[in-house]
Parts: structure tokens; C-alpha cells; sequence
């Protein structure tokens, strides 16, 4: 297969995930019998007791057209996919009215972007590495310890391991600060600090599960391939074992490790959701719950219709690396 | 009893950590749950907030509900909706992955491209947006049906590639040619080996479907009147119960959930390996 061919291929499939997956999430709200706008308007005569009807109806007529379901099915379908999709404009937020949903958004992804791309790349690492030495030594009391820490841990959602360390770090000991605060006053470097703070209890959660992950994977690669002929022959060669565990048996046990962190991405930005809510970090998590205490459709609908091109697109570029790194796939 | 005996005999040590943890889970979940009990849920039954005592093992709510009787519940609704999910994910699995592996073509194509899509789309953001628009009106076999939607996915992929690669080999080949029809084919050559992996399949999606119930439930999302463990958590969370140091209440649940999912985690490891090794590896 050529190159070219394998990338057009990919990107179509990409394009294809993308408009399957928003198709779905504009679909499904709408075959529910819960209608957004009657929920608002639900709300707000219980908080302002009676409205005059023709007002009311007037009101009613404004949101349907600021949630997108004005016309037809097919109208709105329409217009979803050549705003929100093509232009991410998903039109204003009604928490914070009448600041447009993507300006909100593009102030709190950076936040999620630096805590899960952080944590990501360095559970990755050192998961693979700790990983890696306890398969090539597989039989080692160390080895069996670490995998069996790993064990325990992975299984655990994201949400319960983030909660255990706040009640234990933040209210029993008191070490770190329970909620976010970010500075917003005072120097760029106060303001660096202040976030450094309040990223250590988030980051830790996120780290400890991902690097469970890749050790109990990694173990298992490992320890495969290092029972592999071509190990076994290196050994009688008389290669030293370090070498023998870094060009064989790591190059060959990596590979498959890139392919399974771009399929682990969706998992991690869903983790990373759940550890900004318990910790009110101040992400897409944080607005994705705000936004659903206070009803705001536009909001969520924004996030989610972002994250998928995100993690798509995320995927999308792992995978077009992939055939640079391995060098047993070569195209044309 | 033979049979169990030389299975215990062949199973490592993982395959029978988790299956105990797992049985002493159902038993609670199963067995337990229907010893006749006052409804845990009713507010004020107990005296609030007392500590752990020969009558309330894990002390009581600050709502007085007693918590060792609300954890067998939230064990057993949780098992519940994880098991529901499971299999509604496994049998719609195992049917589209051997539908789109045999009858390859277009079909294939269209199907493996929408299972695939919901292989990669983050299904977290997703379900929270679907929930949040049920809320309050949702129940748990809403939630279950909800959750059951991103479990058929990943399976229907692997039947499929298992479908592909067991369709040449020369025994189906054989049966083809002394004429049995491709139903009779999938259902008494093929399902047997779908099922062996399915069963693993299955105590995973069991896993994860526990596992996003409780996140969605943090959220505030799963339905306001099921005792699930996310929610006990959550109402324990939204009731101070850490300021107010009731470390019990909202400790229970936490480490319920982590030994559970552990268990779980140790018998699927287990039972693969325990595959691989039969298969000779």
C-alpha cells in the first residue's frame, strides 16, 4: 500500500468517526421527550411565579432559536453542522449570557490540555520504563511488587482515586488547598505558582492510574518478547543484557504501546474530566458540570462536540506517525 | 464438583483471588440483600450520625439511614445495572461482529465504520450529555440502556477479526462442504469459541459500566433515588460528610468500590491467562 493511500484512507475515517460521532450527539437529545427550552421555561416560572403568556411564548420563540431548534429537524441538522462543526460557533452560553460558548471554552481547554497532555506523556513514560524492567526480569520479587501496586490501582476510576487522595492529602493532612484557586492578581510567577499548587493532587491521581495502565501492559509485551528467538540468540551472541533490554527487546515491545496510547486518549480526557470536578480545577470538566447544574445545552453540546474532534483528531495524528516509527511499515 | 476441583487445581493464583472477591460481592449483592430489612433509604429511621456500634456496624447517615444496610443495597444495584450492561453489550456485540464478519461486502463496511467510530468517541462527555437531559427522569434501566450503548462496540470489533480468521480455517471448510447452512456454521462452530472470550468480555464491560454509573452519579447524574455506590458517595460528599469527619459513611462505599473493582480486575487477568495457558502458550 502506498503512503498516499493509507492517508487518505485514515483521514476519511477520521472525517467519517467525526460526523458520525456529532451526527449522534445531535440526534439523541432530540429523540428524548425532555425539550431543553421547556425545561427553562419550567424553571423560570417556578423562580418568577406566573409570566404573561404572550410574553412567555415571545421568550419561548428567542431560545429556540438560540439553542439551534428553530425549523425542521433537518434545518437545524443543517445549520449544527455548518456552525457548530465547521465554525465551532454553538452560539451564547446561558450561564454566563451573553458570552459566546466557544470564547468560555477556549479559556478553559488550555487547563485540561496542560493537566492530561502532561500526565499522559509522563505516565507513558515511566509506566513503559517501570514496565519494560519488570518484564525483562519477570521472575524478580521487585518485578511481581510493582505489577501487583499497578494492579490495584488501574481498575479504580478516575473520580474515586482523585477523591481518596483530597480526603487524605487535603482534609486529613492538609498539605494542599481542598478547591482550586488561582490567583488572578499579582505576578505571572505568584500566578504559575498558585497553579503549580493546585495542579499537584490532580496531576498525581491522573499519573498514578495512567502509569498502572502501561506497567501491567508493558510487563506483559515485555515479557513476551524477551522469551522471543531473536532474544535468546542475542544472549548466546554474548550482547550485554542491558543492550539486549533496550534495542530488543524495547524497540520491539514500544510500538505497539504507540497505537494503544492513541486508543487511550478518549479514556484520559474523560478521567481528566472527572478529576477537575473533585478538585475544581479549572477546565472543561469544571464547565462541563457547571454547565449541567445550570442547564446550559449550548455549553455542553459545545464541549462535547469539541472533545470529539479533539481525540479524533489526537488519534488521527498518532496513528499517521506510527508508520515513521516503525520501520517494518513502509509505504511505496 | 470433580470438574470445579481440577479447574481450582489448573487456576493461578489472580484467577482465584478474583473469584472470590467477586463471589463474596454477589453473595452480598444476591444472597444478603434479601434478609428481611427495614428500606435503608427511608430518612430518619436511626438516630443521625451515629458512630459504629454492635447495632450499626458502620455507624448511621446524617439523614439516620443505617449504612451497612444502604452498602448491600448500593452493592446490589450496582451489580445490577453492570450486569444488565453487560449482557445487553456482549449479546448485541457477538451478533454484529459475526453479522459483519460473514456477510462481509458493503454491510461489513457500513458496520465496521460506525463500530468503530463508537470504539474511538469519548463516550464519558457523551453520556453525561445524554443524562443531564434525563434528569430526573430517568431510571435505572434507562441508565442501564444509556450505558449499554458504548459497551457493544468494542466487542462486535474483536468477534468480528475472530469471525474473519476462523471463517478459513479447513474444519469450516469441512463443515461447509458436508453441507451445514452458515447459521448452523456460527452457531455450533464459531459461537463456542465467541463465548470463551466473550465471558472475559463480559466482566469487563461489568467493570466499566459499575464504574461510569458512579462517575456519572458524582455528576450528579444518575437517577436521584437509586442506591448505587455512586451515589452513596456522592450523597455522602454532598452532605459534609468529610468536613464532618464521618469518615465511615463515605469511607464504606469507596473502599467497597475499590475491592470490588480490583476483584473484578484480578478474575478477568486471571481468566486470560488461564485461556492462554489452556491454549498451550
Amino acid at each position: 500500500m502506498k503512503f498516499k493511500t493509507f492517508f487518505l484512507q485514515r483521514i476519511l475515517a477520521w472525517a467519517l468517526t467525526i460526523l458520525i460521532g456529532v451526527t449522534f450527539i445531535f440526534f439523541i437529545p432530540r429523540m428524548f421527550p425532555s425539550d431543553p427550552v421547556e425545561n427553562m421555561i419550567a424553571q423560570m416560572q417556578s423562580r418568577s411565579g406566573n409570566m404573561d403568556p404572550a410574553e412567555m411564548e415571545a421568550l419561548r420563540q428567542q431560545l429556540r432559536i438560540q439553542f439551534g431548534l428553530d425549523g425542521t429537524l433537518l434545518e437545524q441538522y443543517g445549520y449544527f453542522l455548518l456552525h457548530g462543526l465547521l465554525q465551532f460557533d454553538f452560539g451564547p452560553s446561558l450561564m454566563s449570557y451573553p458570552e459566546p460558548v466557544t470564547s468560555i471554552i477556549g479559556r478553559n481547554l488550555p487547563y485540561t490540555l496542560g493537566l492530561s497532555l502532561t500526565t499522559t506523556l509522563l505516565a507513558w513514560i515511566i509506566g513503559n520504563f517501570i514496565g519494560l524492567l519488570a518484564g525483562f526480569r519477570k521472575n524478580k520479587t521487585s518485578s511481581k511488587i510493582l505489577e501487583g501496586i499497578a494492579i490495584c490501582i488501574y481498575p479504580i476510576p478516575y473520580f474515586l482515586v482523585a477523591l481518596v487522595l483530597q480526603i487524605v492529602f487535603a482534609f486529613v493532612l492538609g498539605w494542599f488547598p481542598i478547591q482550586t484557586t488561582l490567583l488572578t492578581r499579582g505576578t505571572f510567577a505568584q500566578w504559575l505558582g498558585s497553579l503549580l499548587k493546585a495542579s499537584v493532587l490532580p496531576g498525581i491521581s491522573m499519573l498514578l492510574l495512567g502509569t498502572g495502565w502501561w506497567i501491567i501492559s508493558m510487563k506483559s509485551l515485555a515479557g513476551t518478547t524477551a522469551e522471543e528467538d531473536f532474544v535468546l540468540y542475542a544472549r548466546y551472541r554474548g550482547i550485554s543484557e542491558a543492550k539486549i533490554g533496550a534495542s530488543y527487546v524495547f524497540r520491539n515491545s514500544i510500538l505497539t504501546q504507540i497505537t494503544a496510547l492513541a486508543m487511550s486518549l478518549g479514556g484520559v480526557f474523560g478521567g481528566s474530566i472527572m478529576t477537575e470536578i473533585i478538585f475544581g480545577y479549572p477546565g472543561v470538566g469544571t464547565l462541563i458540570q457547571n454547565a449541567i447544574l445550570q442547564s446550559d445545552y449550548n455549553m455542553i453540546l459545545g464541549c462535547i462536540t469539541i472533545s470529539i474532534v479533539a481525540i479524533s483528531t489526537a488519534t488521527l495524528v498518532v496513528d499517521l506517525i506510527y508508520p515513521f516509527i516503525d520501520p517494518r511499515i513502509r509505504y511505496g | 464438583m470433580k470438574k470445579f476441583a481440577k479447574f481450582w487445581k489448573a487456576a493461578n493464583f489472580r484467577l482465584k483471588f478474583g473469584l472470590i472477591v467477586t463471589l463474596i460481592f454477589f453473595i452480598i449483592g444476591f444472597v444478603v440483600y434479601y434478609v428481611p430489612h427495614v428500606n435503608p433509604f427511608t430518612f430518619n429511621t436511626y438516630p443521625n450520625k451515629l458512630g459504629a456500634s454492635a447495632e450499626h456496624w458502620l455507624g448511621t447517615t446524617s439523614m439516620g439511614q443505617d449504612v451497612v444496610w444502604l452498602l448491600i443495597e448500593a452493592i446490589h444495584n450496582s451489580l445490577v445495572i453492570g450486569l444488565i450492561v453487560a449482557f445487553l453489550g456482549t449479546v448485541v456485540g457477538v451478533f454484529v461482529g459475526l453479522l459483519s464478519g460473514f456477510a462481509g461486502g458493503l454491510l461489513d463496511r457500513v458496520l465496521m465504520i460506525v463500530t468503530d467510530t463508537f470504539v474511538v468517541i469519548p463516550s464519558l462527555p457523551i453520556l453525561i450529555m445524554m443524562t443531564s437531559l434525563m434528569k430526573g427522569s430517568s431510571t435505572t434501566i434507562v441508565m442501564a440502556l444509556v450505558l449499554a450503548m458504548f459497551a457493544w462496540a468494542w466487542p462486535s470489533r474483536q468477534i468480528r477479526s475472530m469471525a474473519l480468521s476462523i471463517k478459513e480455517r479447513d474444519f469450516i471448510h469441512t463443515a461447509k462442504f458436508s453441507g451445514e447452512s452458515t447459521v448452523q456454521i456460527v452457531v455450533t462452530e464459531i459461537l463456542p469459541y465467541a463465548l470463551t472470550w466473550s465471558l472475559s468480555n463480559f466482566m469487563n464491560a461489568t467493570l466499566s459500566a459499575i464504574g461510569s454509573e458512579s462517575s456519572l452519579a458524582v455528576l450528579g447524574l444518575s437517577p436521584g433515588n437509586l442506591v448505587s455506590l455512586g451515589n452513596m458517595i456522592q450523597w455522602a460528599r454532598s452532605y459534609n460528610a468529610i468536613f464532618n469527619k464521618q469518615y465511615l459513611w463515605i469511607g464504606a462505599p469507596i473502599v467497597a468500590t475499590v475491592i470490588l473493582f480490583v476483584g473484578l480486575f484480578l478474575l478477568i487477568t486471571g481468566y486470560n491467562d488461564y485461556l492462554s495457558m489452556k491454549r498451550g502458550r
